[in-house]
């Protein structure tokens, strides 16, 4: 499709890349932001550091106390809030898409409140491990996905009902998660609970490594996905004609969408929002026609990563970064279904 | 029954089924129904207590064990359920004539919500203690979020009902998440509100409900001052105007009836969604589109539900229980998707 944008068409043997000049732009710009943002966490904290110390600790320039605390401390938590904001980012402009919807996001619809159940029920039920505990979100978060689906689904699936099913099913899990961390012994319910906030307190550089792994690979099937899905967003029938297999595409984007939200649930908890807002104020930046993934992917990152540092250091207790993409999200929500929503609705 | 009553050919009442014998027959099963109700509420229990001691329990007390779980837990139970039960059914049939959206409910649309985040500013910031100071802040927070969902839900072509529920969820989850961060920043308003979020009729005293009482009193005959009108305006702002409906001050009643009624449930039981969604389309299906009659079933049907759920979060996991917030929710959720299901959700 030609928006009508300057393209540029990078060649290689028998690969060819079209890329659109603002989305680099934006992409290129808002990279050097999420740096920024990175740079900043990392400087601050009880034991501030200066911007310069940073870089050198990250260039292997330091060593004894800086490097521990940049490299050991802060870094896993600021690399956390990248990858997991990017991925969340990636699995709302996913989910937008799809359903041709601004609305769409994995928190309303219930996507995550399922990956949440599967979670609790790991940790309360079976006290399983890290794996369990990432295997029980991914199936909890398919089975809601699931299930919404099917229940919306009435010859085609519609933005409207698909979200007030989802609404419905969110309410149900949400009180059954209250349920399970109430019928918890004290002290896993506690953990639950503060988890069930989504935080990204006490992330550690394996949590990290094995969370990035699977969002790399995830992401890397959304990029080869991105373009039937580009195709999808005109219709079944025109993608068809341009020899897109729906149904299996769908399907794919469905899986990966769920399992990108699912992972982050798994290592944090529900951080919810951020998937709402990264694609649209996306497109609002790189000006695109519809949902693109990259600067998706790039919001997300410095959404999660500005969230989370105002989670730590503007109240006098840290809080869950969670609570933080909640209170901003939800106005930015308000805001969408003042201006935008009314319109499509 | 007031000075608002609309005149007797009002239009709506000419399509409603059935004679006026038969709601009354109806309302008069409902009233047989909630005595049982309320009566099994105070028998059974976690522990078997015998009819007799319940009986001696209310006429001639004395310091047994059994007597003082009647006493002091069960029977407060029961009075708190019927009383929260009624203000939610209300607050659900008053909202949803209002919007003329069939997908209302105080909870989906974030009045708890409301009311919650203002009961923990008062009790964990401000330091408030007495149910009779945080309920205003409960009524205040309540009427911001209805206001604010007024406003974010309606278009200019009328209400979507989608959309306002929306705009409920999002409002709702904002105040939720600013009420944890508050909760997590002061230790001591979480200790306060901890038994409280989960939507329970359990463990609340009954002085509560006695403080509570006139402020539902004054809703109610809010509620049934206003039915007429709200009746009319079933049919279109224009056509209620033209026979003489004063929209506004309609509206404005309508808002501060049901903003007293779902701040005043929230004080006392917390959030509990979904019985306001349920009941008032129980009591359109029998009695139609009259809005005074579909006020009173739900005055009725409401702790009906909310006893009944309650019971049942009792039994099932016995010795544990389940808040009644909770089996709401499961018995709601379904409602709710099966409303949205239906090719035309259900008209008022």
């Amino acid at each position: 499709m030609d928006f009508g944008q300057r393209v540029l068409v990078l060649r290689r043997r028998r690969i060819a890349v079209r890329l659109e000049w603002r989305s680099v732009l934006a992409c290129a710009v808002l990279a050097l932001a999420v740096a920024g943002m990175a740079v900043l966490a990392l400087m601050t904290g009880s034991y501030q550091l200066s911007a310069g110390q940073v870089v050198s600790a990250l260039t292997g320039g330091q060593t004894g106390l800086v490097h521990d605390i940049v490299v050991q401390w802060r870094l896993p938590r600021v690399a956390a809030a990248l990858v997991f904001g990017a991925s969340l980012g990636v699995s709302g402009a996913v989910f937008q898409s799809l359903l041709r919807n601004p609305l769409a996001e994995p928190g309303i619809i219930g996507f995550s409140q399922g990956s949440y159940t599967g979670a609790l029920i790991v940790i309360l039920v079976v006290n399983g491990t890290y794996w369990q505990l990432v295997g029980g979100a991914l199936l909890g978060g398919m089975a809601t996905a699931v299930a919404v689906y099917l229940l919306a689904y009435r010859r085609g699936v519609q933005g409207f009902r698909l979200i007030v099913v989802g609404i419905g099913i969110s309410a149900m899990l949400g009180s059954l998660n209250t349920w399970l961390i109430l019928k918890a012994d004290l002290k896993v319910a506690m953990a639950a609970a503060a988890w069930g906030a989504g935080s990204l307190n006490g992330v550690s550089w394996h949590k990290v490594l094995i969370g990035g792994a699977c969002i790399a690979v995830l992401l890397l099937l959304a990029a080869v996905l991105s373009r039937p899905m580009r195709q999808l967003e005109l219709g079944d029938e025109a993608a068809a004609a341009q020899g897109v297999r729906v149904a299996p595409a769908r399907l794919g984007l469905i899986a990966v969408g769920v399992a990108l939200t699912a992972t982050v649930t798994a290592a944090s908890g529900p951080i919810t929002f951020i998937s709402l807002l990264a694609p649209q104020i996306a497109r609002r930046i790189a000006r695109t026609a519809g949902i693109t993934l990259a600067p998706a992917a790039f919001v997300g990152a410095l959404l999660c990563l500005a969230a989370d540092y105002l989670a730590q250091h503007a109240a006098p207790t840290p809080l869950p970064v969670g609570i933080i993409t909640v209170v901003l999200g939800g106005g930015y929500l308000g805001w969408l279904l003042f201006t935008e929503a009314r319109r499509r609705l | 029954m007031t000075a608002l009553a609309p005149p007797p050919a009002a239009p709506g009442t000419a399509r409603v089924p059935g004679p006026r014998q038969r709601r009354l027959a109806g309302l008069v099963g409902a009233l047989v129904v909630l005595l049982v109700l309320l009566v099994a509420s105070v028998l059974i229990g976690s522990t078997a207590i015998a009819p007799s001691v319940v009986w001696d329990a209310l006429f001639q007390p004395s310091a047994d064990i059994d007597q003082f779980a009647i006493r002091d837990y069960r029977l407060p139970r029961a009075v708190v359920g019927l009383v929260v039960g009624m203000a939610l059914g209300l607050t659900g049939a008053l909202i949803q004539a209002l919007t003329r959206n069939p997908l209302a409910d105080p909870g989906l649309l974030g009045l708890d919500a409301g009311a919650s985040f203002a009961v923990t500013v008062a009790v964990g910031v401000l330091g408030v203690r007495d149910i009779s100071g945080y309920m205003w802040f409960a009524v205040a927070g309540a009427l911001i979020v209805t206001l604010m969902v007024l406003a974010l839900g309606s278009t200019r072509q009328g209400s979507s009902p989608v959309l306002m529920v929306l705009a409920g969820v999002c409002v709702g989850a904002v105040l939720r998440g600013a009420g944890d961060a508050l909760q997590l920043i002061n230790p001591e308003a979480f200790d306060a509100m901890r038994s409280w979020n989960a939507g329970s009729i359990a463990g609340r005293p009954l002085e509560l409900v006695w403080q509570i009482l006139p402020f539902f009193a004054v809703a109610l005959i809010l509620a049934f001052a206003v039915s007429g009108p709200l009746n009319a305006m079933a049919l279109g702002d224009e056509l209620a105007a033209t026979q003489g409906v004063r929209l506004t001050r309609t509206r404005v009643l309508a808002i501060i009836a049901l903003t007293l009624l779902a701040g005043g449930a929230t004080a006392i039981a917390g959030p509990i969604a979904f019985v306001g969604l349920m009941v008032p389309h129980v009591a359109r299906w029998i009695v139609g589109p009259h809005q005074r009659w579909i006020f009173a079933y739900s005055v009725l049907l409401a702790p009906i539900l909310l006893l009944a759920a309650d019971i049942l979060g009792r039994i099932v996991m016995r010795p544990n229980e389940i808040p009644v917030g909770i089996v709401t929710a499961f018995v709601g959720a379904p409602v709710l998707i099966a409303l949205v299901l239906r090719k035309k959700a259900s008209g008022l």
